[in-house]
């Protein structure tokens, strides 16, 4: 185990962190920006307005 | 199911089983009441019993008498009501005491009591800003959160009664801490003071509180999920979890109000701050976006400026907020590395924080008029420029060499009040005004006017309070690092303390304005319920086509 030291770690969890965070940032923006999305996401920016009572 | 009454209405679930388990509760509380040898446990169990006994008694005369009814096919908007008086309740009563520990810091001599020693600086500052974050900032979060869920879903809250033992546990949760600082009952950590048992009973009503919203978005009519509840639901998630682990701690006795955190030293420090951080950053930062991103469009009658811009917003928020707690650590123990990580990451909110705001702000496009007729929306506008005036002050503070000449002054407590008055207090009060005429049915608030001078006096209130601020914070920064030519430190603590007094006067005046506007507000909300109501259907102007046929 003389492979597992502090800097090991800190190293893993400070690189392995900035290429997990910059895959997860691409996959939310490729999420909001998908074309396809277009339509569902112009309803919901709309559903504050649309609220009525239950029944 | 299988013979529902004709009426169509029942008690709601789960109210007889509260009913036995406020009895059962009731019985252990005061048993432990009188077993233990602590005074401070006894007062506190004898809290908890009386509102044990208190909701017993609710529950007992309701279900008997018919009046505790549930009607599956409206909204629960009772509870959001409750909400709403208890959100301003405990506003008056948070803001209060801060003008009084100002005016302790303005006027030791007079607002110093040896004698009372409840009333003593370190026991009323906890009080303070327990009341106005978790008390007021808190009930705006659960009642807007209720409405909010409900409307957008299109479903009634799940649970039955559940949303009631949400509302009422709440609030036993903030009477069992604030009783419990003034006695000196406190684990010491900054925004988490409660001892051992007040976090077990806020971890059961928070549970309570997260079922009931994930119940309701669960059983919703409407596909899409709209982006407040995400925004609301990443705060009860969070919080959830924050509270869990910050909180862990090892009692002295089960009868004992004393407890001691898992934690010790520097690990002790970054959990705290990453509980103290992310307090900020998904109780008065997420949660309150939800507002924003409900009741501005509802408001000004306008879709949300970019519903894109909206998830990139959320998503971006949540992942970068968590990791910047460290930037409380500087030039401490901490590893130099993880006090530089907080900071990059306090920078790079920048960018979500932005966007978030242009994202309010612009929403208004097409309706820019209405905040020179309607105060309330000048009151939310306000609020939202706040929210990019502290999240971008917040980011410059966490730079090591800044955080050097900001930290430990009050230009601290002026970045905390910008957000906590301007952002999250403006922002609650707008979705308040907004609230109160839907609630109860009103065709509008009572007065107009008293909402002008509400915002004004606030406004002016706010202004006076961080300017205040920003002068005694970097005098007292710039005081505390001044060296003689002989390489002394050049002014005693206590010369850095009278130094600021005109400054705590200043700041006292602009908390007095700032509670004088919540009290005009609470004066105009009251008014607005005695109104006689509206007839829903005269509110709903004539469609279009038939006006012009």
């Amino acid at each position: 185990m003389s492979g597992l030291t502090y800097e090991t770690v800190a190293r893993f969890a400070q690189q392995g962190g900035l290429i997990y965070f910059g895959l997860i940032f691409l996959a939310g923006v490729a999420y909001a920006l998908w074309p396809s999305r277009k339509a569902e996401f112009q309803h919901a920016a709309r559903m504050p307005l649309e609220d009525e009572e239950l029944l | 199911m299988s013979a529902p009454p004709p009426s169509n209405d029942a008690a709601p679930p789960g109210a007889a089983v509260l009913l036995i388990i406020s009895v059962v509760s009731a019985f252990l509380a005061i048993m432990g009441a009188g077993l233990t040898s602590d005074p401070i446990f006894r007062l506190q169990a004898e809290t908890f019993a009386l509102a044990c006994v208190l909701a017993a008694f609710a529950l007992n005369a309701g279900l008997s008498s018919g009046t505790l009814l549930h009607h599956p096919d409206r909204y629960s908007d009772g509870v959001i009501k409750a909400g709403v008086i208890a959100t301003l309740f405990w506003a008056a009563a948070g803001l209060l005491v801060g003008v009084v520990i100002a005016a302790q810091l303005s006027w030791p001599r007079i607002f110093y009591f040896p004698e009372l020693g409840f009333l003593n600086f370190g026991r009323l500052r906890p009080l303070h800003t327990s009341a106005v974050i978790f008390a007021f900032g808190g009930n705006a979060l659960i009642a807007t959160s209720f409405w909010v869920v409900q409307r957008t879903c299109k479903a009634k809250l799940a649970g039955g009664i559940a949303p009631w033992f949400v509302f009422w546990g709440y609030q036993l949760f903030i009477v069992l801490a604030a009783t419990g600082y003034l006695m000196g009952a406190t684990s010491g950590k900054e925004y988490s003071e409660p001892e051992w048992y007040t976090d077990l009973w806020l971890t059961i009503v928070w549970v309570a509180y997260l079922l009931v919203f994930l119940g309701t978005i669960w059983k919703r009519k409407e596909p899409h999920i709209y982006v407040a509840n995400w925004f609301y639901l990443a705060m009860i998630v969070t919080i959830a979890l924050l509270h869990l682990v910050n909180n862990a701690a090892v009692p002295v006795g089960l009868l004992n109000h004393k407890s001691y955190g898992v934690f010790s030293g520097v690990q002790d420090a970054l959990v705290q701050w990453w509980y103290g951080h992310n307090a900020v950053g998904f109780f008065l930062t997420a949660g309150f976006l939800a507002m924003m991103y409900y009741f501005v469009p509802k408001r000004v009658e306008r879709p949300v400026f970019s519903y894109r811009l909206s998830i990139v917003h959320f998503w971006a928020l949540i992942f970068i907020y968590i990791w910047a707690g460290p930037h409380h650590l500087h030039y401490t123990a901490l590893p130099q590395w993880a006090q530089t990580l907080g900071m990059t990451f306090s920078i790079m909110l920048w960018m979500p924080s932005w966007g978030g705001m242009i994202n309010g702000l612009m929403t208004l496009s097409g309706a820019w008029d209405k905040l020179r007729t309607d105060p309330v929306v000048r009151m939310m506008v306000v609020s939202i420029a706040f929210y990019g005036m502290s999240t971008f002050e917040g980011p410059v503070m966490s730079i090591r060499a800044v955080n050097a000449l900001s930290h430990y002054t009050d230009w601290t407590i002026g970045h905390v009040h910008s957000g906590a008055l301007g952002w999250v207090g403006f922002i609650s009060f707008g979705a308040i005004y907004c609230l109160v005429p839907w609630l109860w049915k009103k065709k509008a608030m009572y007065s107009n006017k008293l909402i002008e001078w509400h915002f004004w006096i606030a406004t002016t209130g706010i202004l006076l309070y961080i300017a205040a601020m920003w002068v005694s914070g970097i005098m007292e920064g710039l005081m505390w690092r001044e060296y003689t030519p002989q390489g002394f430190l050049a002014y005693s603590f206590i010369e850095t303390v009278s130094a600021k007094h005109i400054e705590n006067i200043i700041r006292t005046v602009g908390g007095l304005m700032y509670l004088s506007g919540a009290l005009i507000m609470i004066v105009n909300v009251w008014r607005t319920i005695l109104m006689p109501s509206e007839a829903v259907s005269e509110q709903t102007p004539a469609p279009l086509a038939t006006a012009i046929a």
